[in-house]
């Protein structure tokens, strides 16, 4: 396994403490208080409108809370050490290498090293043969291949994936899951949603319940698929509907 | 004597000095004109796309009204500019190529730049939170966002220069239609009619066409590969 260097300061744990996000004078998210802890595969679970993409972007940095703190330990703003992968990932129209390529340029990287970072991406993830092809007409499992590979290339410390899967067919979800694991297996510390619990199971090894925007059980995975103590998470691994 | 056709056809295949003089020009001063409307207006239109501030509406608005600006009134308002008396009077542009460019220049901007708004517009909304992920600020989006728009951008820039090919009255107004100096293919074109010279006035017409014919059949060739190859 070639693992990037990562020389950036710890960037984890992420301290999210109170956190509320609302629109519309409508309450999303109300109150969130948790910490992300390095090197765990945490996933994200809650019916629909639950507010866990929400909760990623606002962990991403893409929104901001309206009350609340979230805290880097590395006191940064905005973390640079992190990296996100959407449900359906915006590819440039261009180049599959080029589309490696555009997020390193972007932190400043010298030519020499963004090509040398590219060559090793390609040829970990078996994109060497795509490399010239343009990025938009790859298939669906191979545009999400190359967006993740496109999140490994930026080296971050922490992984956010929203519903990674949810617009792939099974074998290509069974390749996103082992680039998942794998990823764990090097340290990169993976914060993902999912609607599907056997892909909780299989991957969790901790688990945010969201209910309504607010959270009601965080806990290792083990003991959540054991039996969870909210009414509205049994419910949920139940496949009962809950309002 | 011969039909204006037949003097048209001589003319072309004979290789004329004159004829090919005008051509040349007339490609000179719009070609100019379209590359520097667009180092401001691609720039401009992709900012105004993504940067709010208060006015902006007023600006998107002016900027729709002006790619209806009548050739002879924006050919009006360098002359002004330019003439002995106006602002930029001491610089003796006016009656040169340099002022008929600058004339063609405000009538392809407003295109430009229009186009280029609602181009990156569609693009930034749909490419907005991935950028922001990557680590792009709104300013590194701007050239981002005009080359992954670039096959959509092309159309507007073939827009702009049709727009200034084809007018008469600018490049008139500013440069005089003065013979082997600011003489146009089309400002030939109406002094040729005039006078009931056609033959020249033919020649010059066919070749406008076909210049617009190639141009517009190049970008349309261009479009379609770019589709195909790059989704």
């Amino acid at each position: 396994m070639t693992a990037l260097p990562r020389t950036d300061p710890p960037i984890l744990p992420l301290r999210l403490q109170g956190v509320s996000f609302a629109a519309g004078g409508q309450t999303l998210l109300d109150g969130i208080t948790l910490d992300i802890t390095p090197g765990r595969r945490l996933i994200v679970l809650g019916a629909n409108g639950a507010g866990k993409s929400l909760f990623l972007r606002l962990c991403h940095g893409l929104i901001e809370p309206s009350a609340g703190h979230i805290r880097w330990a590395s006191g940064e703003a905005r973390a640079r050490a992190q990296a996100m992968v959407f449900q359906r990932p915006v590819l440039l129209r261009r180049s599959v290498m080029a589309n490696l390529e555009y997020p390193l340029a972007l932190m400043g990287l010298p030519r020499a090293q963004r090509r040398d970072t590219v060559a090793r991406t390609l040829d970990r993830f078996g994109l060497a043969a795509l490399a010239e092809r343009p990025a938009r007409l790859l298939s669906g499992g191979e545009q999400q291949r190359l967006a993740l590979a496109r999140a490994w290339a930026m080296a971050p410390q922490v992984l956010f994936l929203d519903e990674p899967c949810a617009a792939l067919d099974p074998s290509a979800t069974r390749i996103i899951e082992a680039m998942i694991s794998d990823f764990a297996a090097e340290g990169i510390t993976i914060v993902m949603t999912t609607h599907d619990l056997g892909q909780a199971r299989r991957l969790a090894q901790d688990v945010a319940f969201l209910h309504r925007g607010r959270l009601i059980e965080h806990r290792p995975a083990a003991d959540f698929f054991a039996g969870p103590e909210a009414p509205e998470a049994r419910a949920f691994l139940a496949g009962d509907l809950i309002w | 004597m011969d039909g204006p056709f037949a003097i048209a056809f001589a003319l072309i295949i004979g290789g004329d000095a004159a004829l090919w003089q005008i051509i040349g020009l007339s490609l000179r001063v719009t070609l100019s004109a379209v590359v520097i409307a667009c180092l401001l207006g691609l720039p401009l239109g992709a900012v105004l796309a993504l940067v709010r501030f208060p006015g902006r509406g007023a600006v998107i608005v002016l900027f729709n009204a002006l790619m209806g600006l009548p050739p002879v009134v924006a050919g009006l308002v360098v002359y002004l500019l330019l003439s002995r008396s106006g602002p930029l009077g001491g610089l003796a542009l006016l009656f040169t190529p340099s002022a008929m460019i600058l004339a063609q220049t405000l009538l392809i901007l407003p295109i430009v730049v229009s186009l280029t708004r609602s181009v990156t517009e569609d693009l930034w909304a749909e490419y907005r939170e991935q950028l922001r992920s990557l680590g792009a600020n709104r300013w590194q989006a701007v050239p981002t966002l005009l080359w992954d728009g670039r096959v959509s951008l092309l159309t507007g820039v073939l827009a702009g220069f049709g727009r200034a090919s084809a007018e008469v009255g600018a490049v008139l107004i500013v440069g005089g239609n003065i013979a082997g100096h600011t003489r146009t293919m089309t400002t030939a074109i109406t002094l040729e009619t005039s006078r009931g010279n056609l033959g020249l006035a033919v020649a010059l017409g066919i070749i406008l066409m076909a210049l617009t014919l190639a141009l517009n059949a190049a970008a349309w060739g261009a479009g379609q590969w770019a589709r195909g190859r790059l989704g």
